[in-house]
């Protein structure tokens, strides 16, 4: 008999299920980012440190991501957009969810690629109709998965892997956003 | 047995008027009392429902004393003290079988809907003709849910039917009922030691059901297809606005999923004990369709819609269980209907002892076993 292993540490995150069941204040995690203007549209965001399990937890080390604006805006294009970096944390959010679930359900993954698509009508961000929101207009993911599996189990791994998505409850329901000036 | 009203008054009080049992007739059984009447494939009236639960109630001869409400229980001793509208009982066992569905559940930013919507429960609910004029936002998609929604969309109205998770049955399948196939493949009887995640089977949906006289399945495509506008779960209200989810898409996918495992169950479960040549051939559904594009706002000062209704399920009332053993989300805490309690135990819960345990034929086994370790513990105490 084969060990399924997709890397994912399935039994610890049992095991902190059942211990945060009787300690919900461990759970409370605090996510934080610390964004620096450069110039134009260009800025700087560094992540390292956050709180969770009652204390001060930090990454191994800082990460820092650059955005921008394209050119076909008339910016430098030193990164990204902002926006994208949803379709980044969309993308790799169902894809940490389709190894854990798969891990759990003992299902042995070859390879797991997605490709992640936001319909943007800019329009909205220029201010040019006011009918139009600022946002994606719809977000489609479409993933091809090689696994010993059928399709139905494959499918299977892929809604609950968005049962169970951070980002994609971030995305598709509302959340308060409280923006202060210090 | 102490009843707070008449023998059967949950059916009698606290059901729509149109509303009829998700199980057929002939599966309305309980111990040496079952139905007899011409039509074993046709599910009961509320009429009848209160008809077979008296007649058991005479037939078996239960020393009812109706009327009689409990106010508390308490623990007194070795035993309790009941405290009832008409007296004090003492005793050294208690069976709780008040049920899991004593008060319907309402989201609390239903606070922030305009007054000028009006909101109602399915206890508040009779019959389309008590509703305002106008367009109706039903929220939940469980038996209730979709039972309501296409009642009112039948009614001419306008009909928004807000989709959470959900369970999605067929009616017939492969010429049986579903719930011959629970019954007879022996899902219902999977007990609640062996299921994966008890926790979660406990807290799982009632499915997308109705029994009507011509056995129809009512799942999201049937109502959609007679105009019911599906939209994602409510989340949230904003500025006198309904925000829905945008993951209606999945929530559809879980339960095509789910229902195409439970199918697979029964035809192995046929093809294994040579029963195939006893039913049609297998089947399979369309997958639920989503509407293009599904709305995720919805104004609710605009006057599309008047009144909301809310089935968004129940969960039971211990206000007068002075005892600690109901946990903190308003559950009873207990092991198979054996509660933490010395001498008290609890009958008639989801997934009690098994998935059949709130279902009028599921108490029978459930009751036995329980009943059978409350007369352990009688004598152990003396």
């Amino acid at each position: 008999m084969t060990t399924i292993d997709n890397g994912v540490n399935v039994q610890a995150l049992l095991d902190a299920r059942e211990v945060l069941k009787g300690a919900p204040e461990a759970a409370k995690f605090t996510w934080r980012a610390s964004s620096k203007w450069q110039n134009g549209v260009h800025s700087t965001t560094s992540i390292q440190n956050f709180f969770g399990l009652g204390q001060e937890q930090s990454h191994k080390s800082e990460t820092v991501f650059t955005a921008d604006h394209p050119e076909v805006f008339a910016a430098e294009d030193n990164g990204i957009t902002p926006i994208e970096y949803l379709l980044v944390g969309l993308a790799s959010c169902l894809t940490a969810g389709v190894a854990s679930v798969a891990q759990n359900r003992g299902i042995q993954l070859r390879s797991v690629e997605s490709t992640v698509e936001g319909n943007h009508d800019i329009r909205g961000i220029l201010g040019a109709d006011s009918d139009v929101r600022n946002g994606f207009n719809d977000i489609k993911v479409t993933f091809t998965i090689d696994a010993d599996a059928s399709k139905e189990d494959i499918e299977a791994l892929v809604a609950q892997s968005q049962k169970r998505s951070a980002v994609f409850d971030a995305l598709t329901n509302p959340t308060n956003v409280t923006v202060d000036v210090a | 047995m102490l009843e707070r009203g008449e023998v059967a008054n949950s059916w009698r009080r606290e059901r729509w008027d149109s509303l009829r049992l998700l199980t057929p007739n002939w599966q309305s059984r309980l111990p040496g009392h079952h139905y007899q009447g011409p039509d074993p494939d046709g599910y009961m009236t509320m009429g009848e429902v209160v008809e077979f639960i008296e007649r058991f109630a005479t037939v078996s001869g239960a020393p009812v004393r109706t009327g009689t409400n409990v106010t508390s229980v308490r623990r007194a001793g070795d035993g309790y003290q009941v405290t009832t509208s008409s007296g004090a009982i003492s005793c050294r066992s208690v069976v709780i079988a008040s049920g899991a569905c004593n008060r319907p559940v309402v989201p609390p930013f239903a606070g922030a809907v305009p007054s000028s919507v009006t909101q109602i429960t399915p206890f508040d609910y009779r019959g389309p003709d008590r509703l305002p004029e106008g367009g109706v936002l039903v929220v939940g998609a469980s038996a209730t849910g979709v039972q309501l929604a296409a009642e009112l969309r039948r009614s001419g109205r306008p009909v928004i039917l807000s989709v959470g998770e959900h369970v999605r049955l067929p009616r017939l399948y492969r010429g049986r009922d579903v719930l011959w196939w629970m019954d007879a493949s022996g899902v219902w009887d999977q007990r609640h030691d062996e299921v994966d995640d008890l926790a979660r089977a406990r807290r799982l949906p009632s499915p997308q059901l109705a029994g009507t006289p011509g056995r129809g399945t009512l799942d999201l495509n049937v109502l959609a297809a007679m105009g019911v506008e599906l939209v994602g779960r409510w989340a949230a209200v904003s500025d006198g606005r309904a925000l829905f989810s945008g993951g209606l898409r999945n929530v559809f996918s879980l339960a095509d999923l789910k229902m195409g495992r439970l199918l697979d169950t029964f035809d192995e479960w046929a093809r294994a004990h040579g029963r195939d040549a006893d039913v049609g051939p297998p089947e399979r559904f369309a997958p639920t369709r989503v509407p293009e594009p599904a709305r995720w706002r919805l104004d609710l000062s605009s006057g599309e819609i008047r009144t909301i209704v809310w089935a968004t399920g129940f969960r039971p009332d211990y206000g007068w269980l002075e005892v600690p053993v109901v946990d903190e989300k308003g559950r009873l805490r207990h092991e198979g209907g054996v509660v933490g309690g010395p001498g008290l135990y609890a009958l008639g819960l989801p997934v009690l002892r098994r998935r059949k345990s709130t279902f009028i034929h599921g108490v029978e086994d459930d009751a036995r076993e329980v009943v059978g370790h409350l007369a352990r513990h009688l004598p152990v105490r003396r």
